[in-house]
């Protein structure tokens, strides 16, 4: 065991928690806690993790709610201090409905639930969660959504860019961004960002599906290892 | 409120004038309205099997991993070792979705993944078995939209992976698509729940969603003919809630393994009816329910209405008065209704108040199936057209010129092409356990590695697929019957699993029609043979009649769930090749057996011949050859014979891994036809690779199960080539096999 706690929320309808959870505990043997969403503290977690899931059911927009539980306010102002938060999926969606990310997941194009590896390309690794990557690695990662499609206005477009904000983009195995690439019509192939303040990272991939070989890919694994060592 | 109840309101109902007299006779008066109700919906085909159930009786149901014997909980219990056991079963929603595809699919799932954690399960995979009508037809292209995506809407926030399943497209489903939906789950020996309300002056609570106008009478919808008039039913279908699902899935488990459950039992067809009178019958109780404290979204509901509401993610739960409050407090926590409406009685009467009277007063066995329901023997009758599409001359078929050309077309058959346009909109890798995932492999494979103990335990898997090769049983019901028992075993040996049983569903017509019968009749027979030789008990599983329209009847489709064990599941098998030079061969006889082919019909528009026999001692040495070749790291990959034959398999095995395509250099020997041997699809034949240096101890292992071989050729180049017979890019082959489905449901508007 090494220093760093991560915490996982558990928003009703989450249904990544313990995914998330087996791949910090398990895999890569942390000290790992689920909180609950009626919590009003972090229980002192080093890193915040929001899962993926149907948080509320999405039945309004997708995150639309789960930024009003409880806990949210204490994510929140983690956040603004600096504290790690990883936003996967579901919890992307979260952290754009609470401000902490910019930007918005439309429906994806084809209008429907899209599973399936895709491979990513590594835009910058000065973020805490990229920094076990090369610049233009592509890493083998899935994606579970119906609503992944990232959509921002030209100003902020511009700003993510200018800021080096983008983390991944869809991409070809070759790590070409192309259209065919893109799984769900996000702007610029973008799968994920992060904060300015870089220490909060929003992507609809779920690295924490790709952290065993078994289970067909551990590209994932270098996202979540990245973050936690972060923390050392 | 008093409705006058007479033979009439009898049949409106959908009883016939022996069973009105019968309840008469059993009550010592007439009904009242809401007793009628009940007994019309408890004696409906859908929930007293009145029709099947003698013939179900017929089935293996026992064998040595078995926890509880077929039909005595709500789904079937193997035991895996390690305290473990798994709790499965697939059940039709066919009517629902031939009327409201969306979410007649979405409570399909919902409901066999309730009968799952009823039984302290948690659900660790999904199934869906769907069949649909010619795919150019625009009612059928909605069916099929819809229903993938009810199936996929509610398993995804349910947050179940979809691993497995099949879509096959015919006319005979057009008005009746055929949505069959399995669930598997995990429990610890210690945690499995029953569904018998036991223990005189217990309380009766109803937990989860409230009780709404939803779905009145589905369970007598379900058990007629559909027509122009099922359109009026459309009421009759519930609207699911996957995210009040998962919530019940959460407490309920937390419920049951805190130890405050004395009993429980999912509200499915026939809502708090079947439930309350289930759960009686079982315990040989009573129950006094007073529905004035059920959850109601309309608070007018009548004792009819609320008994047979069939609102979605509810439960029936039997609770000791000491732990009411423990329960409400888990209930609570998750945002569920928890209410007590209700105490178990000792007289065996289900005693039913509302606005301050007695509704009904029933005794609760004279309800329940393999109790009072009524039990029936229909008349049987060999159709006429089985030795008519036996006699068809396939020999004098003529045989193609150009064999590039009928591969591609076959490739192109939409029960043959990649299904990816389905599986991609399920979830199938949620929860993180799928080591096999859709499209690679025969079967579908979940670790066990969070669930048990015993490092040998933690290496093991689950092995899961869905099979019935519905044409074959159309042409001969009990040969077809026992292929799709034995396909479904071959599958699971494919990835190197050991079949351990089955759950089936059973889709057939309407019974009083004696043809219809027959082939009923037949179906049980080629199960029970083929699971008595496999040694894979029948669990449980649902029977579907009526699933026909005034214009056809489907073909009997009796659809096999099987569960399988694999003991590392590390070493699980893919179907597609993996290296270049690897060898390929197949194992089994080659059979002249066209009976009910893929190419028969897509190429000589014919159905009709002998289907495929099954040979019982090849296939077991073919399983254990299977599983000891994976195990011992012999195969790099396996893939069975079955729609389109040899060449098909071939293809597939060249495409499957799509970032990783590979050709094949293929010699073969044309003893029979050349059709013949390419598309033939018996025998129970398995397509396999291995590395060239493996290959004395590959063969001496098949020598050792006397097993016929026949080495086809080489893992090589960019091209399936076939002789000089067959020579077609990998390329092109994928492009045709995955781009067909995409190509046909296009989304042109947002709907």
């Amino acid at each position: 065991m090494t220093t760093g706690k991560v915490g996982v929320v558990v928003f009703p309808g989450s249904n990544c928690d313990m995914d998330a959870y087996n791949a910090f505990g398990s895999v890569l043997n942390r000290r790992v806690e689920l909180l609950w969403h009626k919590e009003t503290s972090l229980d002192g977690v080093d890193l915040v993790v929001l899962p993926g899931g149907f948080s509320y059911g999405d039945y309004l927009r997708s995150g639309a709610i789960a930024r009003f539980s409880p806990i949210m306010n204490e994510v929140v102002s983690f956040a603004r201090k600096g504290g790690l938060v990883i936003g996967i999926c579901n919890g992307f969606q979260v952290l754009v409905e609470a401000g902490l990310l910019p930007g918005a997941l439309l429906r994806n194009s084809n209008l429907k639930f899209v599973c399936k590896q895709v491979y990513l390309r590594t835009e910058t690794t000065s973020t805490p969660f990229t920094s076990g990557l090369k610049k233009g690695e592509v890493i083998k990662v899935p994606i579970a959504h119906g609503d992944g499609n990232y959509y921002a206005d030209d100003n902020t477009i511009k700003g993510l860019q200018d800021n080096d904000q983008i983390v991944f983009k869809y991409a070809t195995a070759a790590g070409e961004i192309t259209a065919e690439s893109n799984p769900n019509g996000s702007m610029l192939n973008i799968a994920g960002i992060v904060s300015r303040e870089r220490n909060v990272i929003g992507m609809m991939p779920h690295p924490e599906r790709a952290a065993e070989k078994l289970l067909g890919s551990d590209g994932g694994l270098v996202v979540l290892k990245s973050a936690v060592e972060s923390l050392n | 409120m008093s409705i006058e109840v007479n033979l009439k309101t009898a049949q409106e109902m959908g009883l016939t004038a022996d069973e009105f007299e019968e309840i008469k006779k059993i009550l010592g008066r007439v009904p009242t309205y809401t007793e009628l109700g009940v007994y019309s919906v408890m004696w409906s085909e859908h929930a007293s099997y009145k029709n099947s159930i003698l013939q179900l009786k017929r089935l293996p149901r026992s064998g040595k991993n078995l926890l509880v014997s077929a039909g005595e909980e709500n789904a079937g219990l193997v035991d895996i070792g390690d305290g473990l056991a798994v709790a499965f079963k697939i059940e039709s929603h066919n009517h629902p979705s031939a009327v409201e595809p969306y979410q007649g699919a979405a409570t399909g799932v919902g409901g066999i993944l309730r009968d799952i954690f009823t039984m302290g399960a948690r659900p660790v995979a999904a199934l869906d078995s769907l069949r649909f009508g010619n795919p150019e037809g625009p009612r059928v292209k909605y069916l099929f939209e819809n229903v993938v995506k009810g199936i996929a809407d509610y398993g995804n926030a349910f947050g179940v992976p979809t691993v497995a399943g099949e879509v096959y497209f015919d006319e005979c489903y057009d008005e009746n698509p055929l949505v069959n939906a399995m669930a598997v789950g995990i429990v610890r020996h210690n945690r499995v729940a029953k569904a018998a309300s036991i223990g005189v002056g217990n309380l009766v609570m109803i937990v989860g969603s409230s009780t709404g106008r939803d779905g009145i009478h589905g369970a007598t919808f379900a058990s007629e003919d559909i027509s122009e008039a099922s359109e009026a039913k459309r009421p009759s279908v519930q609207v699911g809630d996957p995210f009040t699902e998962k919530l019940l899935l959460e407490a309920t488990l937390e419920a049951i393994d805190a130890g405050l459950v004395v009993g429980i039992q999912d509200m499915g067809a026939a809502g708090i009816a079947c439930s309350t009178s289930e759960m009686s019958a079982k315990g040989s109780t009573g129950m006094d329910v007073n529905l004035d404290l059920v959850p109601l979204r309309e608070s007018d509901m009548s004792a009819y209405e609320i008994m047979l509401s069939e609102s979605q993610e509810r439960m029936l739960v039997v609770v000791k008065p000491s732990d009411e409050e423990a329960i409400k407090k888990i209930f609570t926590k998750w945002d569920l209704n928890a209410e007590v409406v209700g105490k178990v009685t000792d007289d065996g009467i289900l005693r039913i108040r509302r606005f301050g009277r007695i509704e009904a007063e029933v005794p609760s066995k004279t309800l329940a199936l393999g109790e009072g329901a009524p039990v029936y023997v229909r008349e049987s009758k060999r159709p006429e057209y089985l030795d008519k599409l036996a006699g068809i001359d396939i020999a004098s078929l003529p045989e193609p010129s150009d064999y590039n050309d009928v591969l591609k077309r076959l490739l192109s058959s939409p029960n043959i092409a990649a299904k990816n346009y389905v599986f991609e909109q399920y979830d199938y890798m949620v929860g993180t356990n799928t080591v096999v995932l859709p499209g690679q492999g025969d079967a579908a494979v979940i670790r066990l590695e969070r669930w048990a103990a015993s490092s040998k335990g933690k290496k093991r898997g689950l092995v899961m697929k869905t099979d019935c090769n519905s044409r074959y049983v159309y042409l001969e019901p009990m040969a077809g019957a026992e292929h799709a028992v034995v396909e479904a075993a071959r599958n699971i040996a494919c990835v190197g699993g050991k079949p351990l049983a089955i759950t089936n569903c059973l889709n057939f017509g309407n019974p009083y029609k004696p043809e219809v019968y027959y082939q009923f009749e037949r179906a049980i027979e080629g199960i029970t043979k083929a699971c008595t030789e496999l040694e894979t008990p029948v669990t449980g599983g649902n029977v579907s009649f009526y699933n026909e329209s005034p214009n056809r009847t489907v073909y009997p489709t009796p659809v096999i769930g099987m569960l399988g064990l694999i003991e590392d599941s590390a070493k699980s098998l893919r179907a597609n090749f993996t290296r270049e030079n690897d060898l390929i061969a197949v194992i089994g006889p080659e059979r002249p057996e066209m009976g009910g082919s893929e190419y028969l019909k897509v190429v000589h528009d014919t159905v009709g011949g002998v289907v495929p026999k099954v040979d019982y001692a090849y296939e077991k040495s073919l399983h254990a050859f299977l599983q000891e070749a994976a195990m011992n790291g012999l195969l790099h990959s396996a893939h069975d014979v079955s729609e389109g034959g040899i060449a098909v398999t071939l293809a597939e095995c060249c495409i499957l891994d799509r970032d990783a395509k590979l050709g094949a250099k293929i010699a073969m020997d044309f003893s029979m036809r050349r059709d013949w041997t390419l598309f033939a699809e018996g025998g129970g034949r398995v397509v396999v690779s291995y590395h060239p240096d493996r290959s004395e101890e590959v063969h001496a292992l098949l020598k050792a199960y006397h097993l016929p071989v026949e080495i086809l050729g080489v893992v090589s180049g960019d091209a399936l080539q076939i002789n000089d017979t067959i020579a077609v890019k990998v390329e092109e082959l994928e492009g045709i096999y995955f781009g067909l489905l995409p190509g046909k449901f296009r989304i042109t508007a947002a709907v």
